[in-house]
């Protein structure tokens, strides 16, 4: 029976990004931070204004706000200043009304596209831009067809960093762990594909590379019994996926593929993300 | 003819020429134009730079008849809010022509200079063939090419000095563009590749390096390794801007050990920036050329948090420049308060807008740098919240802002403690700052703030409005008052006919006006067009037809109008139509 790891919603990028959206409603009083500086904001009210659309429909990596059931504990939650995924986990679980679709204003707040692909897309494979962004579609075919090239240099250059870039792997259930090169790999996708191939035998079915239909997306959505956690440099134990793959190279020191069940508050995600943010195929 | 023109007027030409030859800004010597017909004369046969800061406002012909001599030549295309996607993409600002025209007359051109344009590869391949003394190209927030025209650079241009790129958007074609530096090459003083997405030859960067020995800036990108960079410093210890490549390694290593004695040599170096990839844990490696360092650059370093930023500023006591990422923090912003003395600019960028950031600073990191660092003038400040107290003690403790850009994370976000807009805020800050050019402004903003704009705000040149005003009136304010003005950029206002209409001669001392989602009509915008003939006054509705003409009463979408001397661009493409 195959199984697969419950990793990531979208293959999408970071660029859902350009927060401010949202207006805080009137009332609302000073933002207050508990004790671990996490802010305890009341319902946030996301406004969708203008278009919003380009922005919007930038890929995006899977972030809290796709568990709406919250995580497991405050421990998850960000202190200030240095971490940096999403504490609107809690502005979820408050109930609030909007949609866990990141509602942005078109270019608010004003950053240079450049600075938004570099920082916040690494993890992307297909970059949606339309026609507002620059380069159009030639774009995703060189930079996919790159990412190919990119992996095979790596490999030299993995061995001249030393031993940085691998991390250990341990899945529940099974006593002997892994070792993952991730300086060999440039995005979520990638990583996620490899640790499929290494903990989940491939099916009767084999893939021809092309071939994708047959399979359901590595990147799950949530009809997988697992998720892929890692422990962070403060020793915490957090999801796969919220921050930008950069920043989590700098801060991953191994990874667990942890049980749902296991992964307590953490529910599965709605399928729909998982449709549009998909990449083709590498 | 009064008695100073007729004295002047008695120098041969050669000796006026040797005096504007001390004017170097292209404002000087446009003033020393209008004096008279013979200083127009002389002046315009003897400049060597041009700048021209819409490629729209004049043609390629036009340049080479006014300045036969041109050696330098900046062009700006795009207007600045396609930075965020606002502009659609094939708007224009192609260089093409301009490269074609310059080579068919024989310009001699050494250096070129672009922002916000289109450049294809065939534009940097007739480049690089046409100009036997090309030196300098620098690309900003461009796009359009690929490593190939980099290479036809590399290869052709024989003298080149400078090759700098910042923030482009650059196709990799994984051709060895880096190798096509011929062995001959030994002039470079200035190599910025860091936008490149790919991976660079890096025995061929080494050999370059090592026979460049007039190199002086040397920015890499995230593919080149730390083992690399310390190799390359070690070749070039007259460096005085890195940027460096990835910043990981295992910080025990012989390598680290390595880089950071030759930083302890590298006495020359005075800019830092770079660590896209960056392993925290070597950063003691830089310590040393922290001591020195004027201009830092850590923006692009999201991988360093908040207590390693501090750690490395502790040591950078000379800083006039910074660059970070909100995840320093209010508290980070107090130590570059108190270590920084000599801070001039500070622009602190958001590291995470996936939602309402926790990472972000606020009001009290404004306020502290403003205390603590007197030299301020210049400022870019992405936050979460901003109150007016804070704001009007920061113009009181920095009257010599020349820049000041706020932007609130949450476009209308009211005083945090009070409650109430922004205005009082923003108002302290033009008053107090009476050199003031350049204004962002942010926030919940009433058409008060306007008011205080337009009386205070005299040496504005430039103003980034968006989400802000109740009334036309906000924006008259701001076209009555500054008289200085350049530019004046417009998102998501209540501002409509009336106060595009009030005063259309101003346009044609501005460079241009964009107004984007406001309420401003078609028939206004032709009515505009009408009267104003050296205006081009552009419309653009996205995923519209422009078809016959639209309801005059159209709200239109987008408007961007400039002066320009030649009329309609033949370029525009289907969906921009010029009035």
């Amino acid at each position: 029976m195959e199984t697969s790891l419950g990793l990531l919603n979208s293959a999408g990028g970071g660029g859902g990004g350009g927060g401010g959206g949202g207006t805080l409603d009137k009332n609302t009083a000073k933002v207050e931070k508990d004790y671990m500086g996490m802010s305890k904001e009341p319902e946030l009210e996301l406004v969708e204004k203008g278009k919003g659309s380009a922005w919007g429909e930038y890929g995006r990596i899977l972030t809290a706000k796709d568990f709406p059931n919250g995580f497991s504990s405050g421990r998850n939650a960000v202190s200030a200043g240095t971490k940096r995924e999403r504490a609107s986990a809690n502005s979820v679980d408050e109930g609030s009304a909007s949609s866990p679709a990141v509602s942005q204003v078109v270019g608010w707040p004003p950053i240079r596209a450049y600075r938004m692909n570099t920082l916040f897309n690494q993890a992307k494979t297909s970059n949606v831009e339309e026609d507002k962004g620059v380069g159009g579609n030639e774009n995703d075919e060189q930079s996919k067809k790159k990412m190919n090239h990119g992996n095979d240099k790596n490999d030299v250059v993995v061995k001249e960093r030393g031993n940085v870039g691998f991390v250990k792997v341990n899945m529940d259930g099974l006593p002997i762990g892994r070792k993952v090169d991730l300086h060999a790999h440039k995005s979520y996708e990638t990583l996620a594909k490899t640790l499929e191939e290494m903990f989940f035998k491939p099916s009767l079915t084999t893939r021809g590379g092309k071939e994708q239909s047959v399979q359901p997306p590595k990147l799950l959505d949530g009809s997988s019994d697992f998720v892929l956690t890692y422990e962070d440099r403060e020793g915490d134990w957090m999801l796969v996926g919220d921050v930008p793959w950069r920043m989590f190279l700098n801060t991953v020191k191994r990874l667990r593929i942890m049980r749902t069940s296991e992964a307590n508050g953490l529910a599965p995600k709605s399928q729909d993300r998982n449709e549009k943010q998909n990449g083709k195929p590498i | 003819m009064c008695l100073f023109q007729s004295i002047m007027n008695y120098f041969p030409e050669e000796v006026l020429e040797h005096v504007f030859d001390f004017l170097t800004s292209h404002r000087d010597r446009n003033a020393v134009s209008l004096v008279c017909k013979s200083w127009y004369s002389v002046e315009r046969c003897s400049r060597e730079k041009v700048f021209i800061g819409n490629c729209y406002a004049v043609n390629p012909e036009r340049l080479i008849a006014r300045f036969p001599r041109v050696r330098s030549l900046t062009l700006k295309g795009k207007p600045h809010f396609a930075d965020f996607n606002l502009v659609p993409h094939d708007w224009g600002g192609y260089v093409y022509p301009w490269i074609e025209a310059m080579a068919k007359n024989g310009i001699n051109l050494e250096e070129l200079r672009l922002k916000r344009m289109v450049v294809s590869d065939e534009s940097l391949e007739l480049l690089a063939k046409s100009f036997p003394n090309f030196k300098s190209l620098v690309l900003v927030s461009c796009e359009g090419f690929t490593t190939d025209g980099l290479a036809a650079i590399a290869s052709n241009c024989r003298y080149l000095r400078e090759l700098d790129l910042q923030e482009n958007e650059v196709d990799d074609r994984k051709g060895q563009w880096l190798s096509c530096f011929p062995d001959s090459c030994t002039s470079l003083v200035s190599l910025n590749f860091t936008c490149l997405k790919g991976e660079v030859n890096v025995a061929a960067l080494e050999r370059l390096v090592a026979r460049c020995r007039n190199l002086k800036s040397l920015r890499l990108n995230h593919a080149v390794p730390l083992d690399v960079l310390q190799k390359i410093l070690a070749q070039a210890p007259q460096l005085t801007d890195l940027g460096t490549g990835s910043f990981i390694s295992d910080p025990d290593s012989e390598t680290c050990a390595k880089l950071k004695n030759i930083m302890k040599k590298s006495k020359s170096i005075r800019t830092l920036s770079g660590f896209l990839d960056v392993n925290p844990r070597c950063l003691p490696a830089v310590y040393p050329v922290c001591t020195n360092l004027t201009s830092l650059n850590l923006s692009y370093a999201p991988g360093i948090y908040s207590t390693e930023l501090t750690k490395l500023i502790c040591h950078c006591e000379k800083l006039e420049r910074l660059w970070i990422l909100d995840t320093i923090g209010d508290k980070g912003l107090g130590v570059v308060a108190s270590t920084c003395k000599e801070l001039q600019e500070l622009r602190v960028f958001p590291s995470d807008f996936y939602g309402v950031g926790n990472a972000a600073v606020t009001e009290e990191g404004l306020v502290a740098i403003s205390a603590g660092c007197p030299k301020l003038n210049s400022i870019l400040y992405f936050c979460q919240q901003m109150t007016n107290a804070a704001l009007i003690t920061v113009a009181k403790n920095c009257p010599n802002f020349i820049r000041f850009r706020l932007c609130t994370l949450d476009a209308t976000v009211p005083d945090a403690v009070t409650n109430l807009p922004l205005d009082e805020g923003f108002g302290a800050i033009v008053q107090s700052c009476k050199g003031l050019k350049r204004l962002s402004i942010s926030g919940l903003l009433t058409d008060q703030v306007f008011l205080y704009i337009g009386m205070y705000a005299e040496q504005l040149e430039m103003l980034s409005i968006a989400f802000a005003g109740d009334s036309d009136k906000g924006m008259l304010y701001v076209l009555n008052g500054c008289k200085k003005l350049k530019k004046l950029e417009i998102r998501d206002c209540p501002f409509g006919n009336a106060a595009l209409l009030a005063d259309v001669g101003k346009y044609e001392t501005m460079r241009s006006l964009w107004m984007s989602s406001c309420e401003v009509t078609f028939g206004a915008c032709k009515t505009l067009a009408e009267k104003m003939p050296r205006l081009n006054v552009e419309v653009f509705n996205e995923g519209e037809q422009i078809d016959g003409s639209p309801d005059g009463r159209h709200r239109v979408e987008k408007m961007y109008l400039y002066r320009t001397l030649v009329g309609p661009r033949s370029d525009a493409p289907d969906f921009v139509w010029t009035l």
